[in-house]
This record gives C-alpha cells, sequence and structure tokens, in this order.
C-alpha cells in the first residue's frame, strides 16, 4: 500500500473519531447542563407538538432568518439544501448495492452543488461588503468559508472536468468501513476534496459549526409555553428550594 | 428638563428607521454609576475588585455556564451571520457596533473562547479569543448597561440566541467581582428592606391609598375602596410601586381599583408584596430574584387570598407569568409539597397569576363592565408592546393572547385606535429604551438614543393619524417616556395606561 493510501486512511479514522466523539461529547454536555427557567421567545407553541413543528420550520425554512435578512436567507438556504442534496448524493459511496432513491438524486445532487457553492460565495461578500458583518468577521470566519468552497469546488472539478476513479474511490470508502483497506487513486482533485472533508471534520466540535446540535438546545426554541400550568424546576434550584425551606 | 450635553436623533420620513453605518466607540464614554459598598455588601458580592478578581470572574464564569444551558448554546452556536446586528434599538440610535447583538455576545464569547475552549486555547488569533483583562471588563459593564435585555434580537437570530441572556450572565460575573451598577442594586436592597423598589413604608402607602379613595370619590361620587393588607380577600393584586406615587401610573391604580368595584370582587393590596416588579431578573442572579418573588408568595399565604393578579408592568409580568412557578411555586403542576401548599389554596377555575388585562378583558366579554367610549373621544391612541410583555409572556389561552388581549381592551373603551407600523409592534416591538435596570439618570443619553426606534414609529402615527396618546402596560415604560418624550419635542401628558383609559370610561354604580 502506498504511504498516500496509508495517510488518508489514518486520517479518516481519526477524523471520524474526532468528529462523532466530539458531537456526541457536545451533546452530551448539553443534555446536562439545565436551563432552569422558562424562556421560550414568545409567541410560543403551548403544547410539545407545537414546539416540534416551530422547530421544523426554523431547520427546513431558516424561519427566524426570513424574518430578520432576506439576502442572508436566501445564500443561507442555498448553501444548506445545496449541502444536503450532494450528502444525499454522497450515499452511493458507502453503500454497494445502492439504495434506488440515491441514484434517482444523483444528477440533482450534481447541480446542487453549484447552489452550495453560490450561497457560500453570497455569504462570503457579505463579510466584505456589509459594514456590520466584516465587524464582526473573525480569521475562523472566513476560514471555514474557504474550506466550505474548497470541498465544494474541488468535488465540482471532479464531477464535471477532471472525472476520477470512482470505483476505485468507493472501493477506499468500503475498505474503510469493513476494515479491508483499499488503495486510494492519486488524483489531485480527490486529494484535496478528502484532505479538506477531514479537516472539517476535525474541527466540527470545536467551532461554530455547533450551531447544528445547538439549534435543537437553543432554550428560546425549544421550550413548551406553559409555565403557569407546569412548574419546571432545575435539579440544582430544586436542592437550594429544599436547601431553603 | 436641562439641555442635554448630546445630541437627540432626528425623525426620518419612514416609520423604520435606515441602519446606520457603525461608528466604533460612539457609545464608550457611557459608564453607568457603580454600586459602593453597603449595596454590594447586602446582596453579598464585593464592591471593589479584588487582587484575584481575574480568577474568580473566571470561576464564576464556569459556574454559570453548568447551570444555564441558554449561556453554553448561545456561546457555541453563533455562526457570525450578522442577522442581528441591524435589530437592536440601541445599535439603530447610537451606531455603536459593541451595541449590535452578536458584538455584545462577542464581549463575552471571546473570554469564553480564550478560558473554556479548544480552539481559543491554543489559536486564540483565529478564533477571536481574547484574554479576560481590565479593558475587557470595563467593556462588559459599558456595554451589559447598554442592553435592555429586551430580547428583540432572539426573535431574529435563526438559532434563537437570546443576547439578553448573555446581558444577564455578564452582569452576574461583574457583580461578582464587585462592579455591580448603583440603580439596579440599590433598588434590590430597598425592595428587600421595605419591600418595594421605591422604599416606601407601609404606613405610607396606607396614606396614599386614603388619599385616592378620597379622590375617586370627589371626582366620581361613588366610594371605590383601595384595601391594603386585608386577610380573608379574594384577590391579591401585586402591581409596581411606582403605580402608587407616579403620573401617570397612579391613573392606571385608580382604573384597577374601578374595575374591581364595578365587578363587585373581593380584593387587596399587601404592604409586603407592595412591589410587583423584580429587578432580580435584569442581574441575572437567581437566588435574589427567588429572594425577591418569595415575598408574594409569603402575603399570599399569609392574607389567604384565592387568585393573584398582577398590575400593569413589563418586566414584573415575565417574572410573574415565566418563572413565579418556578421561583415559588405560585401556578399549578407542582408535585412537591412545597407547591402544593399554595396551590390548595388557589382558585383552581383561573390561571394564577393572571394578569390585570387578562382579568378585565375576561369581564368585558362577560359584559359585567360598562363603558362610555365617548369620554375617550379626546384622545387619539397607540399602543406599544412592552418588550417583556411580548417575547417573554403570554396573556390569555392562546399564543400571541399579549398582543390581542390590550388593543381588545382598548378598543372597548375608546373609539379612536391606531396601530404604529408592523415592523415595530407585536414580537418585533422595539423597547422604550429604559428596560433592563437602564432607568437611570445617569444613563440619560443612552436611553435617549436607544428611544429612537419607537419614537419614530410613534411619530409616524403622530404625523399621520393625529395620535396623541400612547396607551402603555408597563412601569418602566411608563416612567422612560415621561422622561424622553420631551426631548423628542412632545409632551409628556400623552402617555398614559390601558387603565387609565379602562378608568375615564367605565361607567361605576
Ligand atoms: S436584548 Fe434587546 S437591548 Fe439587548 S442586545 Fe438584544 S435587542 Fe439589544
Ligand atoms: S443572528 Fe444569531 S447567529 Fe447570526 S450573528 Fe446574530 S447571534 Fe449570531
Amino acid at each position: 500500500m502506498s504511504t498516500l493510501t496509508i495517510i488518508y486512511t489514518v486520517l479518516f479514522y481519526v477524523a471520524t473519531l474526532v468528529f462523532i466523539g466530539g458531537l456526541a461529547y457536545r451533546i452530551y454536555e448539553y443534555t446536562r447542563t439545565p436551563a432552569p427557567l422558562k424562556i421560550p421567545t414568545t409567541p410560543a407553541p403551548t403544547t410539545s407538538a407545537g414546539v416540534v413543528y416551530r422547530m421544523a420550520r426554523e431547520v427546513v425554512f431558516f424561519e427566524s432568518l426570513f424574518k430578520s435578512n432576506k439576502w442572508i436567507w436566501v445564500f443561507g438556504w442555498l448553501f444548506h439544501f445545496g449541502l444536503l442534496l450532494v450528502l444525499l448524493r454522497h450515499i452511493r459511496y458507502f453503500q454497494e448495492p445502492v439504495w434506488f432513491w440515491v441514484e434517482f438524486l444523483q444528477p440533482y445532487g450534481k447541480y446542487a452543488s453549484f447552489m452550495m457553492v453560490v450561497g457560500l460565495l453570497g455569504l462570503w461578500a457579505r463579510r466584505f461588503l456589509v459594514d456590520r458583518v466584516r465587524y464582526i468577521s473573525t480569521p475562523s470566519d472566513h476560514l471555514m468559508l474557504a474550506l466550505l468552497v474548497g470541498i465544494g469546488v474541488s468535488g465540482m472539478m471532479m464531477t464535471f472536468v477532471a472525472h476520477t476513479d470512482i470505483v476505485a474511490l468507493k472501493a477506499f470508502v468500503l475498505g474503510l468501513m469493513f476494515f479491508d483497506w483499499q488503495p486510494l487513486p492519486a488524483d489531485p482533485f480527490l486529494l484535496i476534496h478528502l484532505g479538506l472533508v477531514a479537516v472539517l471534520m476535525i474541527v466540527f466540535p470545536v467551532s461554530k459549526l455547533l450551531h447544528a446540535p445547538g439549534i435543537f438546545f437553543s432554550p428560546s426554541r425549544n421550550q413548551v409555553d406553559n409555565p403557569r400550568e407546569r412548574r419546571h424546576i432545575a435539579p440544582w434550584a430544586a436542592a437550594l428550594e429544599r436547601e431553603q425551606a | 428638563m436641562a439641555a442635554p450635553d448630546f445630541e437627540i436623533p432626528q425623525f426620518q420620513e419612514h416609520a423604520v428607521l435606515d441602519i446606520p453605518k457603525i461608528k466604533e466607540g460612539a457609545m464608550s464614554h457611557i459608564k453607568s454609576f457603580v454600586a459602593g459598598q453597603s449595596a454590594q455588601e447586602y446582596l453579598g458580592y464585593p464592591w471593589e475588585l479584588g487582587e484575584n478578581w481575574k480568577e474568580r470572574a473566571i470561576e464564576r464564569m464556569g459556574e454559570v455556564l453548568k447551570k444555564y444551558r441558554s449561556v453554553r448554546v448561545f456561546l457555541d452556536a453563533c455562526v457570525h451571520c450578522g442577522a442581528c446586528t441591524d435589530k437592536c434599538h440601541y445599535y439603530l440610535g447610537t451606531a455603536d457596533p459593541k451595541n449590535m447583538p452578536v458584538a455584545r455576545q462577542e464581549l463575552m464569547r471571546k473570554v469564553y473562547r480564550r478560558y473554556f475552549t479548544f480552539g481559543g486555547k491554543y489559536f486564540p488569533w483565529l478564533v477571536g479569543a481574547e484574554d479576560l483583562t481590565e479593558e475587557v471588563l470595563n467593556d462588559w459593564y459599558n456595554y451589559y448597561h447598554e442592553c435592555s435585555e429586551c430580547r428583540r434580537c432572539s426573535v431574529f437570530c435563526p438559532y434563537g440566541i437570546d443576547t439578553a441572556e448573555i446581558t444577564m450572565a455578564g452582569r452576574e460575573i461583574l457583580n461578582y467581582v464587585g462592579m455591580g451598577q448603583k440603580y439596579s442594586n440599590e433598588i434590590l436592597v430597598k425592595v428587600q428592606k421595605v419591600g418595594n423598589n421605591l422604599g416606601l413604608p407601609g404606613p405610607a402607602l396606607e396614606d396614599t391609598l386614603a388619599g385616592l379613595e378620597e379622590d375617586i370619590e370627589a371626582d366620581t361620587g361613588v366610594p371605590v375602596k383601595l384595601p391594603l393588607d386585608q386577610k380573608g380577600a379574594e384577590i391579591l393584586l401585586v402591581t409596581p410601586s411606582a403605580d402608587f406615587f407616579s403620573e401617570p401610573h397612579v391613573e392606571s391604580l385608580i382604573g384597577y381599583a374601578k374595575v374591581f368595584h364595578a365587578a363587585g370582587a373581593s380584593w387587596t393590596l399587601s404592604s409586603l408584596a407592595s412591589e410587583a416588579g423584580n429587578f432580580g431578573l435584569f442581574n441575572g442572579n437567581y437566588e435574589t430574584m427567588r429572594k425577591v418573588a418569595m415575598r408574594i408568595r409569603d402575603a399570599a399565604l399569609e392574607l389567604g387570598v384565592k387568585r393573584i393578579i398582577v398590575g400593569e408592568c413589563g418586566h414584573a409580568w415575565r417574572v410573574a407569568y415565566s418563572y413565579w412557578n418556578t421561583l415559588t411555586g405560585i401556578g399549578y403542576g407542582g408535585e412537591d409539597p412545597y407547591s402544593q401548599m399554595l396551590q390548595k389554596q388557589l382558585d383552581h377555575r383561573y390561571p394564577q397569576p393572571m394578569h390585570i388585562c387578562e382579568y378585565t378583558w375576561d369581564l368585558i366579554q362577560k359584559g359585567v363592565l360598562k363603558f362610555d367610549k365617548s369620554k375617550n373621544d379626546h384622545r387619539i391612541i397607540t399602543f406599544h408592546d412592552s418588550c417583556n410583555v411580548a417575547r417573554a409572556s403570554r396573556m390569555g389561552n392562546e399564543p400571541g393572547g399579549q398582543f390581542t388581549i390590550p388593543r381588545n381592551i382598548i378598543r372597548a373603551v375608546a373609539n379612536n385606535f391606531y396601530d404604529m407600523d408592523p415592523n415595530t409592534i407585536g414580537e418585533s416591538t422595539y423597547c422604550c429604551g429604559g428596560g433592563g435596570g437602564l432607568l437611570t439618570d445617569d444613563l440619560m443619553e443612552v436611553r435617549v438614543k436607544g428611544a429612537l426606534p419607537r419614537m419614530n414609529a410613534f411619530n409616524a402615527v403622530v404625523q399621520q393619524n393625529g395620535v396623541n396618546f400612547l396607551a402603555l402596560i408597563c412601569a418602566i415604560c411608563k416612567a422612560q417616556f415621561t422622561k424622553v418624550f420631551p426631548y423628542y419635542g412632545f409632551d409628556m401628558s400623552m402617555v398614559g395606561g390601558v387603565h387609565q383609559l379602562v378608568s375615564t370610561a367605565i361607567e361605576l354604580d
């Protein structure tokens, strides 16, 4: 096996471990930290079903962002929805045989990459053009966009310009999954693409990408508006109450 | 009004303001007075930065992160998208970029990153992490007292990030290292020592109420009572202490009394619980907020009341509606003996606590109250949604009842009503500019400038519809607008309460 294959094999195991382990730890931390007070941003749903519906509207349509700023909404939604289609398309590298709907999505996923990159470039442009957004942008905000654009563009190069050996690539990926390692095609775009993806996976649990799990734990969005009917009390607050009673 | 030493912002033609270009440091000269030794000591905080203030601050931050999921999630989740940057009335009125919600959060986030995250520990320059220095701490002090904790930003953030939670955590840490705010902390002492924010002792309260009874009788010929500490009364009314003293607040108090009288209700005020306000909310300290709220529970148990009703006050209603059940067991659904003790006493046909607007609207719907609407014909009215009522509580059974119920009352008692621009009311309402512990003269510039978005939308209905009355349901809004109106060329008599309108139109017999 070539050095290159060994490096990428190890890299992907590390990246996967960090990604899953890191994210699991973060989620564990969020679950363990109580929300001691009822703080849904009202008007808020008065039932759990209502909260699920509110959350779904946020996650699928970015409802609050839509109310807030149409430009960010357009670019943000293009990027995320494009990314979703592209990710679904990539399922085909992880299974044999491939589910029919993944087959079906292939052409859409291909062109969704344009949506994704256009969205990213739009968001990036705002970091230069809008003085308020320029003020709050940090180097890592720019790097994160560069990383995602890099992933998108390198992927598109392989889809539309310089095709890579996808049969060999799939063998490599399945090999990773079943611990039966296979050589990785030494194609520059593929190496860039996979390298950047690994970096993204590694930084995920220590970066602002935590907004993905974060939204589900946001008390202003996930709480039911029923404080008069139910007594909501955190364990540490209940302990305080017993102590002082 | 003394001549201001700052520029009063200009009105714009449209009700919704243009977004200003950022002006760095525009408000950095503003520093609210710092609390002195006696107030800090009473609240259990130091009153000056000690040797190890930095360690203490970081330690406290760690504790807050463990106790409040909001703070942890909000500090992690922000993507710097910028959607909130033009949503804060203090940014719109001052153009200081540190008054953009995300930048206000960033003051704390950069410290959080530095001490609590991987990226900030090892690559601080990359993620914008910074050491906690005295300069940073001073920035916290300034800009966490230029936030009224109004939650407007949280409506518009894709993750619901509520800068108010960060501001509260910031103030808690500041208090913990000896940098409390004079205004809020002295009020917290008064309410605990005397029973209300104004520091008005029981006998004075009794006199005031007796005086009001005489006035109402002289005015209407009807002996409307304002009972105090009456054991066995059915209803306990808890209202902001400004209602006893300040104009126009007292007009609403008269309104509540007339409603109770017309309904034939047995009700009482309490000298122990002579304050609905709870500044503990503003400081983000659970224990203080709980201690202040506890007086209501104690009064309810002592007087044996069956219902608890809260007067016109925004943040008080937030604490009452959203937190009383948690803090003191005023509400339903508690399974522990502590909360059941009170629940057993309460009348389960009604929600507890209840807002005075819910109470009045309920009576109007039942046809119990009679009005002569024409008595309000000299008024052309608009209504300002108070931030805490709008975005942190509810009235009635349906989400959004906090918007419809007060408007329904106004329409039932008056003929001329116009809403302000839809982008400036309801859940998008702008804060009055004086909430969250900012209602102090040393922050006058912040208050006047922060009021701009609201004043601008108000000016639009004044121009278009000839509006001459701003109806409110918050003691802080009332005090703030009375003070700020003259700066914008309006007369302070244009400010009043919803129950003031009720009071004008109600027919008593
Ligand atoms: S809570 Fe209100 S005052 Fe504070 S940052 Fe948000 S919008 Fe501004
Ligand atoms: S809207 Fe929310 S995520 Fe976007 S910058 Fe503001 S706080 Fe951060």
